[in-house]
């Protein structure tokens, strides 16, 4: 029997605002505990919020970038529920009136462009975090909580259950994450809790109509966390189905150790959040000016990137990979402003560049390497001063130094011998040394050709042009 | 005459002549203190008497004229209880706005006042610890839930004080104490610092011995918050207009609040006030508010709902009582199940009923929708109208315990009051007659941002009474 599979996903992404959403504290974090808090964040008696309107400006550009309609009259409500982490017992959330709604993301899926709706996107306040002595909630004699994260802002972005494969959801998520860095609301780092994710997983026979029962799947906490556990979800509940059992409405919780999902609560003990409208904040109008100003500052987003760097000649392989990371796509454009040859430059972004950053675990920003360097470095090459090979070796000290790649031949002294009569001179001298295997190439031994220029390459440190010295070479051997 | 005994205005006067100094000032409200207190008890916690001379400015009359604080508001440094146990050992971390306002002005504060636990009841009988008396008859209830505000104003235990009024709060007790109290316009005085009971109704507001003091500290404590999302970007109320009189004012008698249900004794007053603005040459008549009777209800849902969710932050997590629990949950239900007294455990669960899901549109909504009937009442009326009056309370000031057994009857002694909180609009509380020497008070009602007509109704009638300047017996010597 053929199940078809329905995922939704709700993405929280906690927004590089430099001040909570509700008061005036800085959003930081590694600092020591609650040394980020005010009496409004702790939720102590008497304190108040006040909205902070750069966190909206984010939520409305997150949501202009997902192709949601922007509601005018957003509202504010409060979420009744009890929880040590959560200060005044009720979180400061949206409802049915969140600022954006009915967008949507095209994805790649294996049959070809794919459209995910997204139902809405709010804007809430983070809770504190606990910490506990022994590491976990059911075995500590004592817990601690840390506020600094409370009342950071948090956007909530809920997708409709269009999603039907574990490939789909992390390519949903994927471009969900680069989208939210390249507006620079969020930094995206699943690991570290900036941007965390829950789903909701249904199964159906093929050609039924209505969806399944859905489970809620807590505690997926990294991209790989999500496949493992959306596929042991997904088998777990087609095995249900298959054996003639039904699905339970339930929260599950994902237990990575293990590698299973776990019931959490079932429907019955489900929360009754008692939502209604925050009495403490003033009815929020954003006008046609104010959602047209951040229109107006929307950047490039990657799907625009790919189909641009497309037209510029790069494989799509290629051109999807520096479109969807920042750091490179930004160095990209900028050195071809300056070397017009975008495929060299992403040849040597992507290959060379990438290798020494992971060797270094760094970010390209990181590193003294600028587009002007680079650039420079590539058109040394292409004009034939220096060898590819050459280039390769300079560059560990490009990026760790920053030094300008034609000062550094020129005090080296490695530039390219591309005189003839220089490279013939060394060739005759090679042949001389090396008459044996002279005599062997020319009984049909092809390897010796190698072994000869190699030869005069090191006879003259790698800078003699290759295609030169192959040339010359074969003409000397007759 | 006591100093104590003084309005703010007289005594600024006095010091300013240096008729008196600070000091003598300061010392006939700490006699009074020690003389009454422990019959009125008014206060939860007094400031050493040390610390309050200390505090007395040469320059500033402000620093002698010693002010009583609900406490609700927070003071940096005091304790701060709303009354409860859940609170008993809370010393406020930081100042209300209203208390940086008055500390800017080198005010003196004597210290916290009683209350119903977190401003929840009519008598200040809901105090975790004990009730406040009325300065008037020490076997009555000093109404609520400002009740020690008002009795130590009252009982010249302070020269003035800060109430907070959410369904009558500060206008009930003034009323029951014979002094002076405003619910301002909501919006006008910043709430932060206030331990909130219910934030759309919840506003804090001056009590004093007559209209001119009144109208005094209302221009302290009145203006914009950038705290207060809630607080309206206004210039502060400027004190004027008083004297100008009310000839030609029209002034509508809620017709739904002179029924049924109100005592003979404080009709007869309400109805010699009448008598008194007419001779004023103001032009009175009676009005409906046909929505009226649905006041008390729609509150008992809407205050609750809010209610129910402002408590939720006292769990015993991170400040105040707490009780044991193997777990944090068990200790968080144990702490709330012993910190709360009965009438805040009741209101949290109407609250948390009303919010449910498949009760929230039959109740909260609802609700809602009367609350927006109600105060339309109150503009259409205010279209024929410059303000309108009724009694404060519709009965006189009760026995302790009189009403404690029927929470139900509590609730309705609040008629007259709440219908104003729901509107959003301000309302003043004065002394308008005395029935057996108990006070009766006179409701005067405006549209928003009408404090001035007010004041200005309520100074020219005080201009032709005597009411104001009867002081209870201080007794007990």
């Amino acid at each position: 029997m053929d199940y078809e599979v329905n995922i939704g996903i709700e993405i929280h992404a906690e927004l590089l605002t430099s001040s909570k959403v509700f008061c005036s504290c800085p959003v930081r974090f590694g600092d020591p505990p609650n040394t980020l808090t005010c009496p409004v964040c702790l939720g102590l008696p008497g304190a108040l919020p006040v909205l902070n309107k750069k966190a909206v400006d984010f939520a409305i550009l997150t949501a202009l970038a997902l192709n949601c309609q922007i509601n005018e009259h957003p509202i504010f409500h409060r979420k009744n529920y009890y929880y040590p982490d959560l200060p005044k017992n009720y979180q400061i959330s949206q409802y049915d009136t969140p600022i954006g709604i009915n967008g949507y993301l095209d994805i790649e899926s294996e049959d070809g462009e794919k459209r995910i709706r997204i139902r809405r996107v709010h804007l809430e306040e983070d809770t504190g975090k606990l910490l506990h002595s022994s590491g976990h909630i059911t075995h500590s004699e004592m817990s601690f909580v840390d506020f600094n994260r409370s009342g950071v802002p948090l956007l909530e972005i809920v997708s409709e259950p269009d999603i039907s494969t574990t490939e789909e959801a992390k390519e949903y998520l994927t471009n969900i994450r680069d989208i939210l860095i390249f507006l620079g609301v969020c930094d995206g780092k699943m690991e570290e809790g900036s941007m965390r994710c829950e789903a909701n997983i249904s199964v159906r026979k093929k050609g039924v109509q209505r969806l399944g029962t859905k489970t809620e799947l807590k505690n997926i906490n990294s991209f790989r966390a999500v496949e493992r556990a959306l596929l042991y979800e997904i088998d777990r509940q087609i095995k249900v189905l298959s054996s003639g059992g039904e699905v339970v409405q339930e929260t599950r919780h994902w237990d990575e150790k293990n590698d299973r999902t776990v019931s959490m609560r079932g429907k019955e003990e489900a929360h009754d959040y008692r939502y209604f409208p925050e009495p403490d904040l003033v009815p929020l109008e954003i006008d046609k000016s104010w959602i047209e100003r951040l229109r107006s500052l929307l950047p490039e987003l990657p799907d625009q990137k790919y189909e641009k760097y497309k037209a510029l000649g790069l494989p799509s392989y290629d051109a999807k990979l520096l479109a969807h990371d920042i750091e490179l796509s930004r160095f990209f454009e900028e050195t071809v402003k300056i070397f017009d040859n975008p495929k060299m430059v992403s040849n040597w972004l992507l290959g060379d560049i990438t290798k020494e950053l992971k060797d270094r675990n760094k970010f390209i920003s990181q590193t003294s390497l600028s587009p002007d360097i680079l650039a420079e470095m590539l058109s040394l090459i292409e004009e034939g001063k220096i060898s590819g090979r050459i280039a390769k070796d300079l560059l560990p000290e490009l990026i760790d130094k920053g030094i300008s790649p034609k000062r550094l031949i020129e005090e080296r002294n490695l530039s390219q011998i591309t005189d003839t009569e220089s490279v013939l001179e060394i060739i005759r001298q090679v042949i001389r040394d090396n008459t044996n295997v002279v005599e062997e190439y020319k009984r049909g031994k092809e390897k010796s050709f190698i072994f000869l220029v190699g030869q005069v390459m090191k006879l003259t440190k790698g800078r003699a042009n290759p295609k030169l010295v192959n040339e010359l070479l074969k003409k000397e051997l007759g | 005459m006591d100093l104590a005994d003084l309005t703010a205005h007289s005594l600024i006067e006095l010091i300013k002549k240096r008729d008196v100094s600070h000091l003598e000032v300061v010392n006939s409200f700490l006699e009074r203190i020690e003389r009454c207190e422990s019959r009125i008890k008014a206060y939860l916690s007094l400031r050493d008497r040390e610390d309050i001379i200390s505090s007395i400015r040469e320059d500033n009359p402000y620093s002698a004229l010693l002010i009583a604080i609900k406490d609700n508001i927070l003071v940096k440094g005091l304790r701060a209880t709303c009354a409860s146990k859940i609170l008993s050992n809370f010393i406020a971390p930081y100042n209300a706005t209203v208390i940086e306002k008055l500390n800017q002005r080198g005010f003196n504060i004597a210290g916290k006042t009683n209350l119903d636990e977190f401003a929840m009841g009519s008598s200040t009988e809901n105090s975790s610890f004990g009730p406040t008396k009325n300065p008037w008859d020490l076997e009555r209830v000093p109404g609520g839930s400002s009740g020690g505000s008002a009795a130590s104003v009252a009982m010249g235990e302070s020269v003035w004080a800060l109430g907070s009024d959410t369904g009558g709060s500060i206008r009930q007790p003034a009323s029951f104490c014979g002094v002076v109290g405003l619910k301002p316009t909501y919006g006008t005085v910043s709430r932060y610092g206030l331990v909130a009971f219910a934030s759309s109704l919840d506003q804090i507001g001056p009590i004093t011995k007559d209209v001119t003091d009144n109208a005094l500290l209302y221009s302290i404590i009145s203006g914009y918050d950038p705290h207060d999302s809630t607080s309206l970007k206004l210039e502060p109320y400027r004190f004027t207009e008083l004297q100008q009189d009310i000839r030609g004012v029209k002034i509508g008698v809620i017709r739904e609040l002179m029924g049924e249900g109100v005592d003979n004794a404080v009709k007869n007053c309400i109805n010699e006030a009448i008598n008194t603005f007419e001779s004023l040459g103001a032009i009175v008549d009676e009005v409906s508010l046909p929505h009226i009777d649905y006041s008390v209800p729609t509150y008992y849902i809407l205050a609750p709902a809010e209610a129910s969710s402002n408590l939720a932050r006292f769990d015993g997590v991170r400040y105040g009582f707490r009780a044991f629990g193997q777990t944090a949950e068990e200790m968080m239900s144990n702490t709330r199940g012993e910190g709360f007294g009965p009438e805040v455990k009741r209101r949290i669960m109407l609250g948390t009923y009303v919010l449910s899901a498949g009760y929230y549109e039959a109740f909260y909504l609802k609700a809602l929708k009367f609350r927006n009937l109600i105060a339309s009442d109150f503009n259409s009326a205010f279209k024929e109208f410059d303000v309108l009056i009724s009694p404060t309370s519709p009965v006189l000031p009760f026995k302790l315990g009189e009403k404690t057994e029927n929470p139900l009857e509590m609730y309705l002694s609040d008629i007259c009051t709440i219908p104003i909180n729901l509107a959003g609009i301000p309302a003043i509380s004065i002394p308008c007659g005395f029935v057996n020497n108990l006070p009766v008070g006179l409701q005067i009602i405006g549209p928003t941002f009408s404090e001035s007509m007010l004041f200005r109704v309520a100074y020219g009638f005080e201009q032709a009474t005597p009411f104001h300047k009867n002081r209870p017996n201080v007794g007990g010597r």
